[in-house]
């Protein structure tokens, strides 16, 4: 994690999961001493955005910057001008977590005068249970389109294949097999390996990547 | 096929497909707005049609079009939308026309929030629009019933010749769930020979119309559909119960609620109270037989729904005052909590395990 550049772009199909990437990725970096901030630049979808857990995220130190407009019923696809602070401010690790889609990505045109390619990473979220990201033929042509609407570089893969609370070891290595032939295909290589908790001792310790344990934050107890 | 993640809205979409639907009217609305954009990208790859209208009234006067010439047909909206279609609604019901309504509900009234609701109970069930009609309406607790109510829905409305609603919330449309598209339940529309298709000169033209100019002919016309209602009674209702033949408490909840209560009773359960549940899948026909069948000791019946208590006319008509009713619900886009289900369920039990 400590390699990655200091921005990291979280992007992807809608419903790959970004946003438990995104919220697991700003805590383990706030646990290393970071001064963290995650941006919420989710204007597609209105429901199961991070900034919804600010008060977790807070709690742990970690600057939540989301909509200049409260309010968790605002449909107003309206982002807070405080975004550019943790790009300016170089004391800041960054996560960006970036509404689904080329859509979503939109959003990130506006700091592409302000993003140097050595100050950030773009991954894209690669998850082979969801029906449109499910083919290597697929993926690469989300990577295009994002790349294409967002005007930056996507840098890495990340392999977040799951079934939510009923995922198994198979799951995870389905995905990585997909993510590798993108890898192959792409030459980017793939950054972390997304689990739960309990899946990562089954995982091997031979696959390309970090292992990336992590907590269902947006999942309700009576959610599956 | 096996399972993948699919949001609620989508897997609406897919099931659509999947059950013959080729035609989908409608105009986006949070929170159900991924319906529309599935069906726009999918449809066309199938041979359907998918028309954004350009209101609600236009959408649903479209269903009717489609509908009367024989089409397996679509539209989705959430609240706000849905009350714009009631007129709509009564036209297809009275016109005897076959199609699926999709009601991803958001807090009212008004405009309301985005935020998850039932706050349509009673316009679903008792009709928002004018007359004496009833809707058949379904209720799924999660993404793979919804799939599977969306299939047995196309199927039951050209059965009846009704539209069909399926009554879901901005949990259910918005949620992501693993889902299986079952083949068998592949179908195809079955043959309709009153559906405008042209006569081709072969026989007399088919009309779809809901004015009669004779009083006689329209009241022969309502018991005809009041039959049609009762035989819907008689085999279409659907129910899920759990424990309430030993219950000291019965909650009667459907859709997202039910399954917040379902990890309610498991914490009850845990600290030793006998709780049961009454799941209505079918909102009309209402499953009142099953609460028959509940432990006549029982302290209890507690509805719980994210509304000020709509379907607890319902459990009140089931119970015919036998067993005192409960309620607990949220209103305005709050959706409850496990925890707060069960302290009401204490208080009600007063600590008697």
């Amino acid at each position: 994690m400590l390699n990655d550049r200091r921005i990291r772009i979280i992007t992807g199909h809608y419903g790959s999961g970004k946003t438990e990437f995104s919220i697991n990725y700003a805590i383990k970096l706030s646990e290393l001493n970071k001064k963290v901030a995650l941006c919420d630049l989710d204007v597609v979808n209105l429901y199961f955005r991070s900034r919804e857990k600010e008060d977790i995220l807070k709690e742990k130190g970690i600057r939540v910057i989301a909509s200049s407009m409260r309010g968790n019923a605002v449909d107003i696809p309206a982002i807070s001008s405080e975004v550019l602070a943790p790009i300016e401010d170089k004391s800041y690790d960054a996560v960006f977590d970036v509404g689904g889609d080329p859509a979503g990505a939109r959003t990130l045109g506006r700091y592409k005068p302000f993003l140097k390619e050595e100050d950030y990473d773009m991954f894209i979220v690669v998850n082979a249970n969801r029906p449109e990201t499910m083919t290597k033929e697929k993926v690469l042509e989300y990577i295009v389109k994002i790349e294409d609407t967002s005007r930056l570089k996507v840098t890495g893969l990340i392999n977040n294949t799951h079934m939510l609370k009923q995922t198994k070891l198979e799951d995870v290595l389905k995905g990585y097999e997909l993510a590798n032939e993108v890898s192959l295909a792409t030459g980017l290589d793939i950054k972390y390996n997304v689990c739960l908790e309990a899946l990562k001792e089954q995982l091997p310790t031979n696959l390309k990547g970090e292992i990336f344990p992590i907590k269902l934050y947006m999942r309700e107890e009576w959610m599956i | 096929m096996s399972k993948v993640l699919m949001k609620g809205n989508e897997a609406v979409g897919a099931a659509a497909i999947a059950a013959g639907c080729r035609y989908f009217f409608g105009y986006p609305i949070t929170p159900q707005s991924e319906v529309p954009e599935y069906l726009s990208r999918e449809l066309p790859k199938v041979g359907g049609v998918f028309v954004q209208a350009e209101s609600e009234v236009a959408a649903i006067n479209m269903v009717y079009g489609a509908a009367g010439a024989g089409g397996r047909v679509l539209t989705s909206s959430s609240s706000p939308g849905i009350a714009l279609k009631q007129e709509g609604i009564s036209y297809l019901a009275g016109a005897e026309l076959p199609c699926v309504i999709v009601d991803m509900m958001r807090g009212g009234p008004g405009l309301g929030s985005i935020q998850p609701s039932q706050t349509d109970y009673f316009l679903a069930t008792r009709g928002g629009g004018n007359g004496d009609y009833r809707l058949l309406v379904l209720a799924p607790s999660d993404v793979q019933e919804l799939v599977d109510l969306i299939m047995l829905g196309f199927d039951l409305a050209d059965e009846y010749r009704n539209p069909v609603m399926v009554l879901g919330d901005g949990m259910i449309g918005q949620m992501m769930e693993p889902v299986e598209f079952k083949e068998d339940l592949k179908r195809e529309a079955p043959e309709k020979p009153w559906a405008t298709t042209g006569t081709k000169g072969a026989r007399k033209p088919n009309i779809i119309n809901s004015l009669y100019l004779e009083a006689e002919l329209l009241e022969e016309h309502n018991h005809h559909l009041q039959a049609k209602y009762e035989k819907m009674r008689e085999k279409e209702v659907r129910v899920e119960t759990y424990n309430i033949e030993d219950a000291d408490l019965v909650f009667a909840a459907y859709g997202t609620t039910a399954r917040i209560v379902k990890t309610a009773i498991a914490k009850l359960e845990e600290e030793g109270y006998k709780v049961g549940l009454i799941r209505p899948i079918t909102l009309f026909p209402y499953p009142y037989d099953a609460f028959k069948n509940i432990n006549p000791n029982c302290k209890g019946i507690l509805t719980v729904e994210m509304n000020a208590g709509q379907m607890l006319d319902d459990v009140k008509i089931a119970v015919e005052g036998k067993i005192p009713t409960h309620f607990y619900g949220r209103t305005g886009g709050m959706v409850p909590g496990p925890a707060e289900i069960a302290d009401k369920a204490r208080e009600i039990l007063g600590g008697g395990r």
